[in-house]
């Protein structure tokens, strides 16, 4: 099971609105830098719960799945690890 | 023939709080008014609430009197409002015809459209499904009562079809309290003359009906026989209609101006033949276009004279994606809409061609004639048929 993580996200917006996520900063201080967006969609989050834009994105070699939902930004986090 | 949808989001405003805590899912849960402001009342209840007799509308102490270990969640109404809007804007996608029953139903008027109602509605629920995280009933039938039971029929996230010929073995034996507009005290008045089913209703006498419910009587056998002619009514009921469009969202993305071009004739028609019918034309052509990263962008053109010929609306269309599309990603869907009207009959500026315009019209008319008497597919573009020619990208 998963559960959200919200989190504060460095985003780009260009002339056409579009947004584009650069940077997450995780709770503990730490920040991410996103290296590729794979993927955007409107989805629900079947893992934690939640819904909104969904950006897939390569952090660290990893695929992150990060959801702006109403204007607040969360990640998909296993539970064991978020302990 | 029409095609009409109903869709009905199922438990929803227990649903959608089923999005943001999963683990609702697994306990009776109910979406309850505040007894404190005298709102006490289950407004939503999930399956399992449902299963232990909880119902709708109900006092809260009286669903908990039935189920003890009923979780108790209070409304979030700004949260169902946006996802009411995402899922009419998912409709939307369809067909400008959209009119809202309550936040969470709609009915669609997709006659014409080349996916067909059943394939919608299949698509609907779907994205629904992937989009929201809820499910979604939809009933397909060729008027809005029809739709609209259909939808009530299965439940969670099912189809059902209600055609002209077996509506009398799906509709008629079906309680007259679930045709809509019967409430308990007409239930109770059809009652006292032993109507009890729907299918009674329709074989009662016209006039019997009228007598004993006035009006409404008569409403209701038109009803229950499937000739119920009201139209799907455009955002803002009842004022002129602004703009007459169509968009769809294709099966596999479409990746060159071919398809593209397949796309737009087939949505040009089905507008230029909604436009005449409403006996309308108009001189701004609009084209939108949702990329397979799905970011959208409109372009508009405006005419020198009105139209509501598919020829003229399809090539200004084609121009204006030419013009505007750069090809950097697949296109997901396409939309077209006509603005600007102005009545067909009234006092047109004649252009040069005029007779040549007659005769396409002639041309546009005999065949949505042939449409309606024999079904959209009867008649097809032969640009439309095959797809040889035309290459998609797989599906994702």
């Amino acid at each position: 099971m998963a559960h959200r993580v919200y989190v504060r996200v460095q985003v780009d917006v260009d002339e056409s609105g579009k947004t584009r996520p650069l940077r997450i900063f995780w709770e503990d201080g730490r920040s991410f830098a996103v290296d590729r967006l794979l993927d955007v969609r409107r989805a629900a989050s079947t893992k934690a719960g939640g819904q909104g834009m969904r950006y897939t994105c390569r952090v660290r070699g990893r695929e992150i799945r990060l959801f702006e939902d109403d204007g607040r930004w969360f990640v998909e986090a296993r539970d064991a690890a978020a302990e | 023939m029409r095609t009409i949808l109903h869709s009905d989001l199922n438990n929803f405003y227990a649903s959608v709080e089923c999005v943001y805590e999963p683990s609702l899912r697994a306990v009776p849960m109910a979406v309850c008014g505040d007894p404190a402001v005298r709102h006490g009342i289950v407004l939503a209840k999930n399956m399992l609430a449902k299963r232990a007799g909880v119902q709708t509308g109900e006092a809260v102490w009286q669903a908990v009197r039935k189920c003890p270990n009923l979780k108790i969640i209070p409304p979030d109404y700004p949260k169902y409002l946006r996802f009411a809007r995402m899922m009419k804007a998912i409709c939307a996608e369809y067909t400008d015809a959209v009119e809202s029953f309550g936040l969470d139903e709609c009915w669609m008027d997709v006659t014409g459209h080349e996916r067909g109602g059943e394939a919608i509605a299949g698509e609907l629920r779907r994205r629904a499904r992937e989009e929201l995280g809820l499910t979604v009933s939809v009933g397909v039938s060729y008027n809005k009562i029809f739709a609209k039971l259909g939808s009530d029929m299965k439940k969670p996230d099912a189809t059902t079809v209600i055609t002209p010929e077996n509506y009398r073995d799906r509709v008629w034996p079906l309680p007259a309290g679930d045709l809509l507009y019967v409430g308990p005290s007409t239930r109770r008045r059809l009652a006292a003359r032993n109507i009890r089913t729907i299918g009674d209703i329709a074989r009662s006498p016209r006039e019997l009906l009228r007598t004993a419910l006035g009006k409404s009587g008569e409403m209701l056998w038109v009803f229950a026989n499937g000739l119920d002619q009201s139209p799907v009514l455009r955002e803002g009921e009842g004022e002129a209609i602004k703009s007459v469009g169509n968009s769809t969202t294709t099966a596999r993305d479409i990746v060159d101006d071919a398809g593209a071009h397949r796309v737009l004739m087939a949505l040009a028609d089905s507008v230029a033949e909604r436009l005449r019918a409403q006996g309308l034309q108009g001189r701004t052509v609009c084209v939108s276009v949702r990329d397979c990263a799905l970011y959208t962008t409109s372009v508009r053109h405006r005419l020198d004279h009105a139209t509501a010929l598919a020829s003229e609306i399809c090539t200004c269309a084609m121009a204006l994606f030419r013009a505007h599309y750069r090809w950097e990603r697949p296109v997901r869907s396409l939309g077209v809409s006509v603005s600007a009207l102005e009545s067909l009959e009234g006092d047109v500026q004649l252009s040069l061609f005029a007779d040549a315009r007659d005769r396409r019209y002639d041309l546009e008319n005999a065949v949505g004639d042939i449409r309606r008497r024999f079904g959209h597919d009867a008649l097809r573009r032969a640009s439309l048929l095959g797809g040889g020619e035309i290459h998609f990208l797989k599906e994702n």
